[in-house]
């Protein structure tokens, strides 16, 4: 249990680390770099005109779809992951098993396909 | 455990964080001279030795330079994304085998953490682009988004036949059992697989679509400067190393090669030349893919993904068990 607890400990270590690092660059930057803030340099960019409206707006219901079909998936690859390690000890019955499981995904995903969820538009 | 032993590990934190900024800085000077060449150009030459020196000119420039921060943009996104975007790029550097032992942890699920950690960095691709307050970073957040969770897929599939002929999801572990063949040669559909869906995670031509500069300026960052800018760019290079790098480990044999010596002290220094080489071959061939091929488009990008990728990954795993059946009942 430890050696698994030391391994997430490691991962928030290195966090650290990268965070305390880059802060630290930002810092030297901030030291050594000029800045003269105005109202024209630090308004939105929008290739020279003067920014038309909000960009903080709502965005497509496609993106939403693409997402749920990725979750779906996802949890997917996460048993078949573990499947693969114990692969070759399971032999025949293990690959019958995941034909039926990952079956019905493609089910899914071949309706969501005829259904026209995965058309960009 | 003990203090020294953070102690050690503290050290190897500076120590990756050295090589990313080493790597990035001969990367970019890669890149630049390949891209030259490719169009009959020299490329950098000016500063230093056919300008080896220019990046680093560079990077004391953008240092130097003001960060400037938008009227209206959301002030702690804005700020925040970078970190957001790098650290992951810089922990997934822990899991990587470039020697026997030369690694900082040899977690038994490695090959997930890999897959895992680098796209916690769409998060602060979506924190760049949402908080810029600005419609093109909005637009190039949002097509990054969607393209990195669309080859999230394809990619983690396509890794699963290595991880049944290997038998384990330890990098280490997957390294040594290529001693005798490369996974490559067993799993060419999935290094296919494997290599364009890293081109897409990490955003290169011809799957740069949140960063078309001719459609969306600069995408998520455009309006970083200066040293927040030199961020995002440090951690597309540190991912682009990354991604070859478990390329390397998972299909090429990694550390593996010709006329290593065994049990001398210098075995493990040429089995990191292999290592390096293997990789930079591949990042090579990248950089060949960005300055030969155009952009795609985004409806095409998502077709691959889903419609080509996916049905052939999901074949591939089929295939590999079949191979892997027949393979026991012949050898048993």
């Amino acid at each position: 249990m430890e050696f698994y607890l030391l391994d997430v400990l490691l991962v928030l270590i290195f966090s650290g680390i990268g965070i305390i690092l880059i802060a630290l660059i930002f810092g030297l930057s901030k030291l050594i770099s000029t800045a003269k803030p105005s109202e024209v340099k630090e308004s939105t960019y929008e290739c020279g005109n003067v920014p038309i409206g909000e960009s903080w707006i709502q965005f497509r219901v496609r993106y939403y779809i693409f997402a749920l079909l990725f979750v779906i998936l996802d949890i997917e690859m996460i048993f078949l992951f573990p499947w693969a390690i114990v692969f070759q000890r399971m032999g025949l019955f293990a690959l019958i098993e995941m034909a039926i499981f990952v079956g019905l995904l493609v089910v899914g995903l071949v309706y969501a396909w005829r259904k026209g969820a995965l058309k960009w538009v | 455990m003990n203090f020294s032993f953070l102690y050690l590990m503290g050290v190897a934190g500076v120590g990756i964080f050295i090589f990313i900024a080493l790597s990035v800085l001969i990367l970019v000077w890669l890149e630049r001279k390949v891209a030259g060449h490719i169009q009959s150009r020299m490329g950098p030459m000016r500063v230093g030795w056919h300008g080896l020196v220019q990046t680093l000119a560079d990077m004391v420039k953008l240092i130097s330079k003001e960060s400037i921060l938008p009227a209206k943009a959301d002030k702690w996104l804005f700020f925040l994304a970078p970190f957001v975007v790098f650290i992951p790029a810089y922990l997934s550097y822990m899991v990587i085998p470039f020697a026997p032992k030369l690694i900082i942890r040899d977690f038994n699920i490695g090959l997930l953490y890999f897959l895992a950690i680098p796209s916690i960095s769409v998060v602060g691709i979506i924190m760049a682009g949402w908080g810029s307050n600005n419609k093109y970073a909005l637009l190039g957040g949002l097509r990054s988004a969607a393209q990195i969770i669309s080859y999230e897929i394809p990619r983690a599939l396509s890794v699963v036949g290595v991880v049944m002929l290997a038998g384990s999801m330890s990098t280490v572990t997957i390294v040594k059992s290529q001693s005798s063949i490369w996974f490559i040669l067993l799993q060419p559909l999935g290094f296919l697989i494997y290599f364009i869906s890293t081109l897409a995670e990490v955003n290169r031509i011809p799957f740069d679509l949140p960063e078309a500069e001719s459609e969306l300026v600069a995408g998520f960052h455009t309006e970083y400067s200066g040293i927040k800018w030199s961020i995002f760019m440090m951690s597309e290079y540190a991912n682009v190393f990354a991604g070859c790098a478990l390329c390397v480990v998972l299909f090429l044999g990694g550390w593996h090669g010709f006329l290593i010596p065994k049990g001398e002290p210098w075995s493990s220094v040429v089995s990191l030349i292999w290592f390096m080489v293997k990789t930079l071959i591949l990042i090579f061939l990248m950089m060949w893919l960005r300055w030969t091929l155009p952009r795609f488009r985004v409806d095409q990008l998502m077709d691959l993904s889903w419609k080509v990728f996916l049905p052939l990954a999901l074949i591939n795993i089929g295939l590999t068990g079949l191979f892997i059946l027949g393979a026991l009942k012949l050898f048993s």
